[in-house]
């Protein structure tokens, strides 16, 4: 990365955290940020594009342009009944001839996505003392790799880490975190695989309590959310932390991989039940898998993303801006 | 696994029920439906295009219009399509005529391709083979240790080495597998993105280093609309043989296993139905259909039956109920052995109409309460397992602070045994007609 793109990465993650952001200015950062995204969800150029773009290059739309609209969104993963609210909003803009062409049609989709997606910027402010963030999500989304990348950052920006190894299911998952504890310097609470999660996430927020930690991170393990006492252990894990600190959890991070389909919409709500969920970090958006299932989420319950990654490298995962990702999605010019 | 897409059509069937003969706009209806279920259900979009076409065309046949049953034969005609989209066999991992057979695991990340290794090594090892696994997973920390603690649950044998050059590790896993006598190496790789070019390449590298028997690729069921997309990109990268399916066990409708399979022509080999590393079976694509339908999985319960309840035991249990001797100690055996063949809400959603009825009665099946029963009848002696009726009050009590429950499950339990016993009894006597209208048995 250069070194303009690693200050704008840092500025963003600065942002995210609610720390004060660094003394050089807001637009070179914000689009650094937005070229990063771009780069991460187009590369190789393969997004719901080449689709789209037959629709929006016609300069007027037709009665297939709708179908065809509709089309492109199922096949993003954004689902029928989002997909179908999207349409009629357009279709009563086209109608009251404020879309006219295919490029206003191109224009009104992503501002639109954007617009169900967030009203504001992601955040995570570290008000706690310490702040205490839990994920959690289905097997193989990515929470380790999440929980070793947050550590990661956090550390650049000298924050005070600690991280519990609450996944003691998943054989060798302490040693894979152990590996992203090391990296990035965090202090690692463990104990032995099969002991109980709950006294794993005690032990870590009471450590960071001793130790004036500004984050504690809480590895969970992958659970199903139909597995009933998976999810029962889970809301146990939540409710043990809230003993060390009324206000922990602080944050409850839903790691959603972006190829899941409809299925997404099941995790985010049964998730949300059992931990009460504050955003959803969404991994594995490579071009090929574009999230659109986060849009359902957010439109349906109310969830965020907060957080975004393409890949297994670690400036790969980034502060969600809704702006840049839909119109990285869903715009022929990306 | 279906069972939204279950319900959305009886949904639609139910509304049509009783009208007698259809109209085509009827059958319009019960397309769009249909074409949203199987939107919904994950099923990508090209494929419900071909199939509501095809169902549509047969269903304005004669056979429905003029049908008395139209809604039952456009189920039937829903479940031939399907069922013929999805393959029409239950097709096995093909196996080297000479051994040892080598299988390649392939797939996205977190797909779960390091427990599903795991899991067909333990399924081979219940046929009698010898596996070894191979942990070339050279990216995700402690992939290797994942492979070695999981290679020791199920008593396999692992190949690992530090580095980082998984095409040599795979060849000299291999090797290894050969000089010590092994029929069967099972390879896992690191997970890919799909557009991951340089990743694509090693894993084609690790193909070439080893000539497997054939490539697994292993996906998610929670797959959404890319599922044909990266079930294309691998099979053109390293040549894929079929498919295993993940995390079915969850209520991911599995739109997915239908699309690779209409698109790319795959075959489904294993779905992966749990967490227990037994927790794989074949795939039965007819039962997969029956299943959309509601007609639950009689056959697979009846296979799983099988696999777990030894024939011998079950003539002389049976010799036991029918003479009225049946003791907690039987019973506690007996409730062992279905728990084995899985969680209780997954035994009991594969009969039909089982799901139905719970959700109507918002019946919970809750495994715990089953683990309170074991704790009680485990807290007995074994005289008091053979005989209950000796059970007085402070046996009562000293059995409920043994388990940790209270004198009233004790007392439940043991009423019901009695009642359990008494109609058993009756049935033996071939009283069947007085089991109608009894209080029923735990």
């Amino acid at each position: 990365m250069t070194p303009a793109g690693e200050d704008a990465d840092r500025e963003a993650w600065a942002e995210l955290f609610g720390l004060a952001a660094p003394a050089s200015e807001e637009a070179p950062a914000r689009r650094g940020l937005f070229r990063r995204l771009r780069e991460n969800l187009t590369t190789p150029r393969q997004t719901i594009s080449p689709q789209l773009a037959g629709i929006f290059a016609p300069k007027l739309l037709t009665p297939a342009t709708w179908e065809e609209l509709e089309d492109a969104l199922i096949t993003a993963d954004v689902g029928v009944e989002t997909t179908m609210d999207l349409v009629e909003e357009l279709r009563g803009e086209a109608e009251e001839g404020r879309i006219t062409s295919g490029a206003d049609l191109s224009r009104a989709l992503w501002e639109a996505v954007a617009a169900r997606m967030a009203t504001e910027p992601a955040r995570i402010p570290l008000t706690g003392s310490p702040t205490v963030i839990l994920i959690v999500g289905v097997n193989g989304s990515g929470k380790t790799t999440t929980v070793g990348k947050l550590a990661h950052r956090l550390a650049q920006l000298d924050r005070k880490v600690v991280i519990g190894a609450a996944d003691t299911f998943r054989a060798a998952a302490i040693d894979q975190l152990a590996v992203w504890a090391e990296r990035s310097g965090a202090h690692f609470v463990r104990q032995s695989q099969g002991a109980d999660p709950g006294a794993v996430a005690f032990d870590a927020v009471a450590s960071g309590r001793a130790r004036g930690a500004d984050a504690v991170l809480i590895d969970t393990a992958g659970r199903l959310q139909t597995q009933h006492n998976l999810m029962e252990e889970l809301r146990k894990v939540a409710a043990v932390v809230g003993k060390v600190d009324p206000a922990a959890p602080h944050e409850v991070l839903l790691v959603l991989d972006a190829t899941t389909g409809q299925n997404g919409l099941s995790q985010a709500r049964l998730f949300d039940q059992a931990a009460d969920l504050s955003g959803v970090v969404l991994t594995k958006a490579d071009g090929t898998a574009k999230g659109g299932i986060a849009v359902a989420i957010r439109r349906d319950l109310g969830i965020p993303v907060k957080l975004v990654g393409s890949g297994e490298r670690l400036e790969d995962l980034q502060p969600f801006d809704a702006r840049a990702f839909a119109r990285a999605i869903f715009s022929p010019e990306g | 696994m279906f069972d939204a897409l279950t319900d959305k059509l009886q949904g639609v069937f139910s509304g049509l029920r009783g009208r007698g003969k259809l109209t085509e706009s009827d059958i319009d209806q019960a397309m769009r439906a249909i074409r949203l279920s199987l939107l919904e259900a994950d099923v990508s979009l090209p494929v419900v295009k071909q199939l509501t076409t095809a169902i549509a065309e047969r269903a304005k046949g004669a056979e429905v219009m003029e049908s008395l049953t139209p809604d039952q034969q456009v189920v039937k005609i829903v479940s031939e399509e399907l069922t013929a989209l999805m393959g029409e066999a239950n097709v096995a991992l093909p196996l080297a005529s000479k051994p040892p057979t080598i299988v390649l695991m392939a797939g996205l990340q977190g797909s779960g391709k390091t427990t599903c290794a795991a899991k067909l090594a333990r399924h081979f090892t219940s046929q009698g083979r010898a596996p070894m696994l191979v942990a070339c997973d050279v990216h995700r920390p402690a992939a290797a240790e994942q492979l070695a603690v999981l290679g020791e649950q199920i008593g396999v044998p692992v190949h690992r080495e530090d580095g980082t050059d998984a095409p040599a590790i795979a060849r000299r896993g291999v090797e290894a597998a050969r000089r010590g006598g092994r029929d069967l190496v099972i390879i896992d790789t690191a997970g890919r993105l799909s557009i991951d070019e340089e990743m694509m390449a090693e894993l084609a590298r690790v193909r070439d280093a080893v000539d497997p028997t054939s490539v697994v690729l292993v996906l998610d069921a929670m797959t959404g609309q890319t599922a044909v997309e990266v079930a294309s990109a691998f099979a053109e990268a390293v040549h894929v043989d079929g498919v295993a399916l993940t995390k079915l066990d969850g209520d991911a409708r599995g739109g997915a296993a239908l699309s690779v399979r209409a698109v790319t022509g795959l075959p489904i080999l294993f779905v992966g139905t749990g967490e227990k590393l037994d927790a794989l079976e074949p795939f039965h694509p007819d039962r997969m259909a029956s299943r959309i339908l509601g007609m639950g999985d009689v056959l697979s319960l009846v296979e799983k039956a099988q696999a777990t309840v030894e024939i011998g035991d079950a003539q002389a249990l049976e010799k036991k109920i029918r003479g009225g001797s049946l003791t907690l100690e039987d019973f506690l055996e007996q409730m062992t052995q279905v728990r084995k063949m899985g969680p209780m809400s997954q035994v009991l959603g594969m009969i039909p109409g089982f799901r139905s009825v719970a959700k109507a009665k918002d019946v919970e099946v809750d495994d715990r309460q089953l683990d309170r029963i074991e704790a009680i009848i485990h807290s007995m002696t074994p005289s008091e397992r053979r005989h209950p009726e000796i059970i007085n009050g402070s046996r009562r009590r000293r059995i409920a602070s043994g388990s940790g429950t209270s004198v009233q499950e004790v007392n439940q339990l043991l009423s019901q045994f009695k009642q359990m016993r008494k109609l058993m009894k009756q049935m033996g006597r071939g009283g069947l007609p007085a089991l109608f209208g009894s209080p029923t048995a735990p």
